[in-house]
């Protein structure tokens, strides 16, 4: 049997969910003595299973049509379905991002098996898959197992590591019938600028009511850029109307794992905490000595953030 | 048009989370509330009806309190609600909960032109009904809605992904999943809250639609619950700005290696 | 004897707690700071029902029980204690005195106009020289054919400055004493009405406290409210009601003080604990708890013997007292919790602390509530 990782690939390039998805497959096949398998749906993406090969993969299965090019749920729900029906996985992964959220319960329901969503980590131990899967926005944790014979994950992106290993390699296309899509995509608009997309980033910069106004975002997006940050923002700041709902994280949000979270003028709310409490360092800027971001943040700063962040600004252009 | 809602009673989010003696979390003393995503389905359910007329039919999966949901989503202006309440569905894994909706939906409550649910609950987190439903029943599904026009038996709609969003077309009947955005959730008004008394609501058991313990056997389980380790407060940095910030800059270098 | 909420309360719990957490929360500090009346809010309570909590639906009202009425004004003054007194003017003494005592005619129009919140209301009751002494008022209407007309000076009006009715107690026949008062509706875009001071208040300083000017104010015979020489049943009665909506005002106020401080109180951290953990301050959170819990029974008691047509003036009484100076008591003990901070405006303690003093004051004094109870006790 094997374990299946659906490839993420947007406009022809790989998301880097994919290869957090790969180490953990190629971590829990090793484990589990099962393969470790991928599935790339596309259309004129073969080329892109090079790149897998970097995972420890012993097989990439290509899909390749034209009439997958754009993205649906209800077409490629119906070639994993088929892929697991040929192939029959102990598991298969995916992202936890608006690709996967959709797509693997799709799929659940068309191959009527269990599914784990937003996965922070997976083991198999005792014969056994286990899943951990942050409840109430993190403020419990699951732990889960799931009735085989298949049994499918979303994977929170950022907190499962990338780690590259050598593995058969094999690439085979995958034949099957491509129903007709129920939806048409007629318009993308993706964000403009180079700030990369806020579940993925390495950094985050978020700000909250203490900013003042949706001027205040200014100083948080000049930080952002020094940092190479996403910019996020509180619910406050977003109720106000400083900032589009995209950007709240919390949990009516966004939920986010950076290595670094920067928390200016925002309060701590459980909510927002919930959103961000796994980052690995919560760096929090604050005038009120008694805010509660201070009891999670690694590093507080009490002050006027208008003072604090243009001299932490120059402080890093320094360091460039 | 037969609009339907589906949603889902969930904790407050305010809620202080506490796991029991036995592994799974206490409900003991919560407030429970309309998922909030929940209540963009089903005020988008309402704002459908206002503009094409029919009626919105506002479904849930729960127990007895399940019933206090409803009536609010009836206050708001739902013409009436169906509970699904069987104590085979307690704990039901989102397998469970899209079977036994799928087949309300099928049969009993067929012939629906679009069905509206909120785009994860805050509880579980698993964003799984709403496509697992679209698949059961066959429909498209537009997922994360921020912004939806039907028109000539189709529906546009606006989803919110990774980094931007994209316009989907797609015949109705079909399943929307809706987002913060999609509208401003009205409060029921007293009136309203008065004539949702009145309101015929329904409680199914899994035989009444026609389906077995068996067929509903949760594959997700959930083993244990934890809370999650707690974070500590660090190092507060005093002193005056440059000092505070070259010292939370050398930190981040050198102890945390983060930049 | 059943202490569980019916659906219905339960809704009308939620329903504003959400409004007043969305809508009114957002505002509270801006309304008090710049003495700024929440148009837009009253305005949205009005097309939620609120204007008219227990006003039959055939006048525009919501039917719903007075009970209903003690939570919604509690949950709105949870967030914001201005916004509070004007609805609980508009519901207890402007639309209430009509309902009661008000032709079909005049229910038809003023008393649905206001309870849609088309319009807003206010009661003219306290002058100069008579607050709650009401027999000795000097504002006098005298017939004139088809009109009476209306000479006089009322102060201290909540919703003064906004209101478009007024329900008017004016003496008809001084001689008379408190048999000569007679109660009236009183459109105020007359051209014999004016507001006069503006009052510059400790606390509600989002609701105006106006004086309201009378000079030859003619108004329609048929406005008259009530039978003539009846009026000063109709502001005993009238004030009976308000004070369920003063209770729970101070309900409001107090359940917030409680609340803030609490928060504050676990969040605090002295001498490597958080304050919470120390008796001093338990105590006085357990007996506030206390005081609150109490003072909120007896209000829903009132209110419940209202819905039942039951005299309710002496717990109306009762509930008001205990539930002000709850308010007041809670909001000083929080100020004294939260210390330096709390007598910061950083804090909204210091607003509760300035709204719930008006609680003890107005729609008669904890002195005058003392002598309702007292009168019924001994009687």
């Amino acid at each position: 049997m094997s374990i299946v990782v659906c490839a993420e690939q947007r406009d022809g390039s790989l998301r880097k969910i994919t290869f957090e998805a790969l180490s953990t497959g190629k971590r829990l096949a090793e484990a589990s003595g099962e393969t470790l398998k991928a599935l790339l749906i596309g259309n004129g993406i073969a080329g892109l299973a090079d790149e897998l090969k970097k995972y420890g993969v012993d097989e990439v299965a290509v899909v390749d049509n034209a009439a997958l090019g754009a993205y649906t749920a209800d077409a490629y729900a119906a070639v994993l379905a088929a892929y697991v029906a040929q192939e029959n996985p102990a598991l298969v992964l995916f992202g936890h991002s608006s690709f996967g959220k959709e797509l693997a319960p799709r799929a659940a329901a068309k191959v009527d098996c269990g599914l784990v969503s937003d996965c922070i980590d997976i083991n198999f131990a005792d014969g056994d898959y286990l899943f951990k899967h942050p409840v109430y926005a993190g403020k419990a944790i699951g732990n889960y197992k799931v009735a085989g014979p298949v049994r499918m994950a979303t994977l929170r992106p950022n907190v499962f590591p990338i780690v590259e290993s050598a593995g058969a390699g094999a690439v085979v296309n995958f034949a099957t019938d491509i129903p007709a899509a129920k939806v048409t995509v007629t318009g993308t608009m993706m964000a403009s600028g180079d700030r990369p997309e806020l579940t993925e980033a390495d950094i985050i910069c978020s700000g909250g009511r203490g900013l003042g106004g949706p001027e205040g975002f200014k100083l948080i997006e000049a930080l952002a850029d020094a940092l190479g940050a996403a910019v996020g923002s509180s619910r406050a700041a977003v109720d106000a109307g400083w900032r589009e709902h995209a950007a709240q994280v919390g949990q009516t949000g966004k939920v986010v794992s950076p290595n670094l979270y920067v928390a200016s003028g925002i309060s701590g709310a459980i909510q927002h905490l919930a959103g961000m409490g796994s980052s690995k360092v919560i760096v929090g800027i604050n005038k009120d000595g008694e805010a509660n971001i201070f009891n999670v943040a690694d590093y507080g700063v009490e002050g006027d953030l208008n003072k604090i962040i243009p001299a932490l600004i120059e402080k890093l252009k320094e360091l460039q | 048009m037969k609009i339907v809602a589906c949603i889902k009673q969930t904790f407050d989010t305010e809620a202080k989370i506490v796991v029991g003696g036995n592994g799974q979390i206490s409900d003991e003393g919560v407030n429970l509330i309309v998922n909030p995503y929940d209540e963009f389905a089903v005020e988008e359910a309402i704002r459908t009806k206002e503009k094409n007329g029919g009626e919105v039919v506002v479904v849930t999966v729960g127990g007895d309190k399940a019933q206090e949901a409803l009536r609010y989503c009836l206050a708001m202006g739902a013409d009436r609600a169906v509970l699904i309440q069987d104590a085979a569905m307690v704990g039901a894994d989102s397998r469970a909960v899209s079977i036994a909706l799928a087949k309300l939906l099928s049969e009993k409550e067929a012939g629906y032109d679009i069905i509206f649910t909120g785009k994860e609950a805050v509880d579980d987190g698993a964003a799984q009904v709403p496509s697992r439903l679209a698949e059961k029943l066959d429909l498209a599904q537009a997922n994360v809605v921020t912004a939806l026009s039907l028109a000539d038996g189709k529906a546009t709609a606006t989803c919110e992904i990774d980094g931007g969003s994209e316009i989907l077309e797609m015949a109705l009947p079909a399943l929307i999943s809706a987002q913060k955005g999609l509208n401003e959730v009205r409060y029921p008004s007293l009136p309203g809250i008065m004539k949702a008394k009145r309101k015929p609501l329904e409680v199914l058991s899994l035989s009444d639609l026609g389906l077995s313990a068996d067929d509903v056997a949760s594959k997700v389980v959930l083993a244990a619950a934890e809370l999650p380790p707690a974070r500590k407060a660090g190092q507060r940095l005093t002193g005056e700005v440059d000092e505070v910030v070259a010292k939370l800059v050398k930190l981040l270098k050198e102890e945390a290696k983060v930049i | 004897m059943e202490f569980v909420y019916s659906d219905e309360e339960r809704m009308m719990l939620q329903m504003a707690r959400g409004f007043a957490e969305k809508e009114v929360k957002p505002i509270a500090k801006e309304v008090d700071k710049e003495h700024k009346f929440p148009a837009a809010n009253v305005k949205k309570m009005g097309e939620l029902g609120l204007m008219g909590v227990s006003v039959p639906v055939e006048y525009e009202g919501s039917g719903m029980s007075n009970i209903c009425y003690a939570i919604a004004i509690e949950e709105i003054s949870r967030q914001c204690a201005s916004t509070g007194v004007i609805m609980s003017v508009n519901n207890s003494l402007a639309c209430d005195p009509i309902k009661i005592f008000g032709t079909e005619a005049q229910k038809k129009k003023y008393l649905a106009d206001m309870a849609s919140g088309r319009k807003l209301g206010c009661l003219g009751l306290t002058e100069p020289n008579a607050g709650s002494d009401a027999a000795n008022l000097q504002t006098t209407a005298v017939l004139d054919g088809d009109e009476w007309v209306i000479n006089g000076r009322k102060i201290f009006i909540t919703n003064g400055n906004e209101a478009d009715y007024c329900v008017l107690i004016a003496s008809t026949d001084k001689t008379q004493g408190h048999r000569g008062i007679s109660a009236f509706i009183v459109e105020l875009d007359n051209p014999g009405f004016s507001v006069g001071t503006l009052e510059d208040k400790l606390g509600i300083r989002g609701s105006s406290t106006a004086e309201l000017v009378f000079e030859d104010c003619r108004i329609p015979k048929e406005n008259l409210l009530g039978e003539i020489g009846k009026g000063f049943k109709v502001a005993l009665t009238t004030l009976d009601g308000g004070r369920i909506g003063i209770a729970s005002q101070a309900l409001g106020i107090a359940r917030a003080a409680i609340e803030d401080a609490t928060a504050y109180a676990k969040e605090r951290v002295q001498f490597g604990k958080p304050i919470a953990q120390l008796q001093a301050i338990q105590w006085m959170l357990a007996d506030l708890s206390t005081h609150y819990e109490a003072a909120r029974l007896l209000t829903h008691r009132a209110a419940y013997l209202k819905d039942q047509g039951q005299p309710f003036g002496k717990e109306a009484a009762m509930a008001k007292l205990m539930a002000a100076e709850t308010a007041m008591k809670a909001a000083t003990q929080g100020i004294q919790i939260l210390g330096g901070y709390g007598y910061t405006t950083d804090y909204p303690l210091e607003r509760y602390f300035r709204d719930a003093k008006i609680t003890e004051i107005y729609e008669g004094t904890s002195e005058v509530m003392r002598l309702v109870i007292a009168t019924n006790v001994l009687k």
